[in-house]
């Protein structure tokens, strides 16, 4: 396995980390690319790698890895819900300047154990510090709470993910770390960030990225549909004036 | 098998959404009605995005519509003249009805205006369909009651600008139908359906049509009125999914066919019956969404780049 990842890495190209420290990441990732087709059902991204000493690993705490894949940032509005003479309505809103539509963290380890706040803060690694929300509106107060919901929500569709001891550390080396990639994906380019702690403050990490893309009919589509709308809708209807066509033919046909 | 619609951008079962498209064009084919008002909470349902769902379902009735219409067609179920009225009506009370659903989505209010406006017009005419078929069914069984005449003349006989509907058998005013397809109209575009449940009673009822034309004027007029309703989210919202409506489609045109045989073989009556249970049946379920606590109180919506 492990002789299988080395040459993994050396086919693969491996990108190295700054020398900043004492220790060093290289890594691959299985796949650059990732293309959704029409039978798009999920991916499976494995990122790999290793940790390069030029001298005997140094004095401190265990080693420990974080992984973190994030996809496309929007803008969101959270909304809350409140009863109005007995019935259910939306009554406040929050807006969120940029949310991650993917987020997945994978550790070795509980992150509150191997991760200090500073260094968090710093380095924004969990879902909460990703999320900017500079730009909430005055109006909401319990803003937090608004936080919170986005955070559940989206963790409930499986859009944010928080994997801990989830990453394979042989020998204090050698990584790995899967990611599944749900099938309700965003297109764009998705950013893979790999940590290396000790006493929970972070002593290399590197940046890599991921490009989503559709590819053929649904490409096809897509383009049609955003750069001339109005033939793809006559061409909608087009589709559907056949297709109701062909049918009433084919039953009179079959009945006749 | 799972398949990734491109403008939705979610991974759904095609065999799911076949058998929606089935269901929902049998409805058609055998009531008459478009089937938007099931699709849509139907996509919902299924994770399809609001918007894409509002604007996919319009084009899955087109098709349904086309479908159903060539079978009424071939059993000169359609009043063409009847049908060109209602639909100059209809054209401008959709154009209206696009206008207030701009103001109202402004005020953000627009899923609640939505819901509000299926519970109010589906229960009101669910109530009215079913007490009235049930009530000339109770009839029928009373041998020696009065018949009760297929239309009277009404103030709607007194009116100007009269003119001869020969397949409905009606000599009356153009201003009455011009009226109810703009309210139609109206109510469809605001409501995001082809308008056929309302449609199907006010024939009946306020127009006094013969049942055997209002299903294949009605779909007539239906198709229309969401080809319209198509192009226009196509090209202001780009939320049509053409890979999610060639599934409805499929579904939807073999589930038409099949509901027109099944619908000639059912007594008027009874077909009313049913539809206005359904009607009651997808009102109180969205009554009920209003009523009951939410399990979960936030919903994440995209938002505008400030």
């Amino acid at each position: 396995m492990i002789r299988r990842l080395l040459l993994l890495l050396v086919l693969a190209g491996p990108v190295m980390a700054e020398e900043t420290g004492e220790e060093t990441i290289v890594s691959g990732l299985s796949q650059n690319r990732v293309s959704i087709t029409a039978d798009f059902d999920g991916s499976e991204i494995l990122v790999y790698g290793a940790v390069r000493r030029n001298a005997p690993p140094p004095e401190g705490g265990p080693l420990s890895v974080i992984v973190t894949v994030e996809g496309p940032a929007t803008p969101v509005i959270v909304r809350r819900k409140g009863q109005v003479a007995g019935i259910w309505v939306n009554t406040d809103e929050v807006q969120i300047d940029s949310a991650p539509s993917f987020y997945a963290v994978v550790t070795t380890g509980p992150l509150d154990q191997i991760l200090s706040d500073t260094e968090n803060l710093r380095y924004a690694i969990t879902i909460e510090r990703v999320i900017r929300a500079v730009g909430i509106s005055q109006e909401a107060s319990r803003s937090g709470e608004f936080i919170l919901a986005l955070l559940r929500v989206r963790t409930q569709e499986g859009r944010f993910r928080l994997l801990e001891g989830k990453v394979e550390l042989t020998d204090d080396t050698l990584f790995r770390a899967d990611v599944v990639l749900p099938a309700n994906l965003t297109e764009g380019t998705y950013k893979v960030r790999l940590f290396l702690l000790r006493d929970k403050q972070v002593v290399a990490h590197q940046e890599r990225l991921i490009g989503v893309r559709k590819v053929g009919l649904e490409r096809f589509i897509f383009n049609l549909a955003r750069e001339q709308p109005l033939i793809y809708g006559l061409l909608s209807l087009a589709l559907a004036a056949v297709a109701g066509w062909g049918a009433s033919a084919l039953f009179r046909f079959l009945r006749a | 098998m799972q398949l990734y619609l491109p403008i939705a951008e979610v991974s759904v079962n095609a065999f799911v959404l076949l058998g929606l498209g089935g269901i929902v064009g049998f409805l058609s084919g055998m009531f008459g009605v478009g089937g938007g008002f099931l699709i849509t909470p139907l996509l919902f349902f299924i994770g399809v995005p609001p918007a894409v769902a509002v604007a996919t379902g319009a084009n899955q009735v087109v098709a349904s519509s086309i479908s159903g219409v060539l079978a009424q067609l071939r059993r000169k179920g359609v009043d063409f003249q009847m049908g060109g009225v209602l639909l100059a009506g209809g054209l401008c009370g959709s154009a209206i009805g696009v206008w207030v659903f701009r103001l109202m989505t402004a005020a953000g209010q627009v899923d609640l205006f939505i819901q509000l406006s299926y519970v109010f017009f589906l229960g009101l005419i669910g109530v009215m369909m079913l007490r009235e078929s049930l009530g000339s069914m109770r009839r029928a069984r009373v041998p020696g009651a009065p018949v009760r005449r297929s239309h009277v003349h009404s103030w709607a006989h007194r009116l100007p600008l009269k003119m001869k509907f020969r397949a409905s058998g009606l000599y009356i005013s153009i201003i009455p139908p011009a009226i109810i397809g703009a309210l139609v109209g109206f109510l469809a575009a605001i409501m995001g359906v082809g308008g056929g449940f309302i449609m199907v009673p006010a024939m009946i009822y306020l127009l006094g049509m013969p049942t055997r034309v209002v299903i294949g004027t009605s779909l007539f007029q239906i198709i229309f009125v969401t080809a319209f309703t198509t192009i226009m989210h196509a090209v202001s919202s780009q939320t049509v999914d053409m890979l999610l409506a060639l599934l409805l489609i499929l579904g939807g045109v073999i589930g038409a066919q099949i509901g027109t045989q099944v619908g000639a073989r059912l007594k008027a009556e009874q077909l009313r019956v049913l539809l206005s249970l359904l009607v009651l049946a997808v009102s109180v379920r969205i009554a009920v969404d209003l009523l009951v606590t939410p399990v979960e109180l936030f919903s994440v919506a995209p938002g505008v780049m400030p």
